[in-house]
């Protein structure tokens, strides 16, 4: 067994430099890794390029790099519900590119899969399709979108084991599997960690071979953005 | 009487047929599940990884792990599943989905569709909008027939930055039932006591009006 555990989230950040482009798994405030971000905060590194789905809310996820302004540029789908966000990007502070949820998806398993570009129908005819190959494919067309690079990826799984497998619950899987291996160190952060053989091979959801460093997360507020709810009668 | 959005959400269940996989988008298009016929069996996906998806959880059962792409609490249906965000849109590109209901703030009459961003002024992102416009086969539009302005949002030519272009199949507003040909907006139905004249004054684009058009039916 090769072991990926490392002793503490500092020791899961070491080397994370400012300039460095990060790769942030969650949905909303949903699966994201919140002790790595909270770590993140507290080094203070900035001119981050962060790609993530959304960018948080004003206090909680990635909403608290932006708010210290460690952000340079985002790469996101979609980033309503963040004032600060929206402040920092009609002002010209932070640079934002937003793509394709789908097309975001694919340009990280592409990246994990090595697979260096690749042709969707997402976004032909838009603005998001400038400067891009097209090609028709069955007489439909495609644009050409390329694997993501990054330094980091942090993604947060619901189990793990000390070999780095993962294991994902409900939504919060979302788009850390994919990210996983995906960049130059993949860090994992589990709410529980079990040593090598507890977990069953068979319900392993993410291998570790694609994980380079493990940690058990101090704390999880798990904090729920939209409560919707019905009544019992 | 123009539709409320609850009625245009009654009016788009007619158009889910048994053994349906549906993406809904966020706002009306969210009210159709709550239409359903009885007897009639489909299953939810919501793109941010779950498939069979069900009502609202009861107070005190939410699960932070367990959302809708609005970010809301949801429940799961027997037979649901959860999967990866690069599987959810594989399901969506590979069009394994059958019908995609979605929000508009304009439609063309060549089946252009925008709703993601007004320049200057709102840009939160397409989401997963633009993924599932490319390649849904069967899209329906909910939306109002007109702005707050009274401005029309069936038009010629959209104004605002595209989603995608020629893929709406139909729009179901508070007016009117159309179709997307290519000769226009072709009209197939009306809301209860709304004249085919306020429909086309309500529709910049070309409205295609044959015979008589039948009101629609909500119970």
């Amino acid at each position: 067994m090769i072991n990926r555990t490392v002793a503490s989230v500092e020791e899961a950040l070491q080397g994370v430099k400012s300039g460095m482009t990060l790769m942030v798994g969650g949905f909303g405030l949903s699966g994201i890794p919140e002790n790595s971000i909270a770590q993140l905060v507290k080094t203070g590194v900035t001119d981050l390029t962060c790609i993530s789905n959304n960018a948080g809310v004003d206090d909680f996820g990635l909403g608290l790099l932006l708010k210290g302004k460690q952000i340079k540029k985002m790469i996101s789908s979609y980033v309503g519900e963040n004032d600060e966000f929206e402040r920092q990007m009609l002002s010209g502070e932070l640079e934002v590119d937003l793509i394709p949820q789908g097309t975001l998806a694919e340009r990280c398993r592409a990246a994990q899969a090595g697979i260096p570009a690749f042709y969707t129908p997402a976004g032909y005819g838009t603005e998001v399709a400038a400067g891009k190959e097209e090609r028709k494919f069955n007489g439909k067309p495609h644009i050409l979108e390329h694997a993501f690079k990054a330094d980091f990826a942090f993604v947060k799984a619901w189990k793990g084991d000390t070999a780095g497998n993962l294991i994902f619950k409900g939504t919060a899987r979302n788009f850390n599997p994919v990210m996983c291996g995906a960049a130059t160190i993949t860090v994992a952060e589990v709410e529980e960690l079990v040593p090598a053989g507890e977990l069953d091979p068979n319900q392993i959801h993410i291998p570790g071979i694609f994980v380079k460093r493990i940690f058990q997360g101090a704390l999880y507020e798990k904090r729920i953005e939209q409560r919707t709810v019905r009544s019992r009668t | 009487m123009s539709l409320t959005k609850e009625q245009i959400a009654q009016r788009i269940a007619m158009e889910v047929k048994d053994g349906f996989y549906v993406n809904l988008g966020i706002g009306i298009p969210t009210l159709v599940a709550n239409y359903v016929p009885d007897g009639i069996d489909v299953e939810f996906q919501s793109e941010n990884g779950v498939l069979g998806m069900g009502p609202f959880p009861y107070e005190g059962e939410e699960d932070a792990d367990v959302i809708n792409a609005g970010k809301q609490t949801i429940t799961t249906m027997p037979g649901a599943s959860f999967f990866d965000s690069a599987t959810s849109f594989g399901m969506i590109r590979g069009q394994h989905v059958d019908l995609t209901i979605l929000g508009a703030m304009e439609v063309s009459e060549n089946g252009d569709i925008a709703n993601w961003k007004i320049p200057g002024k709102m840009v939160k992102g397409m989401g997963g909008a633009m993924d599932l416009v490319a390649s849904a086969e069967n899209i329906i539009v909910a939306m109002m027939h007109t702005n707050r302005a009274g401005e029309s949002k069936l038009l010629k030519k959209c104004s605002l930055p595209l989603t995608g272009v020629n893929c709406i199949t139909k729009v179901v507003t508070n007016l009117a039932v159309v179709e997307i040909t290519d000769q226009g907006f072709k009209l197939l139905e009306r809301a209860p006591g709304v004249t085919v004249q306020e429909i086309q004054e309500a529709t910049e684009g070309t409205l295609i009006v044959q015979g008589d058009i039948p009101e629609m039916k909500i119970a």
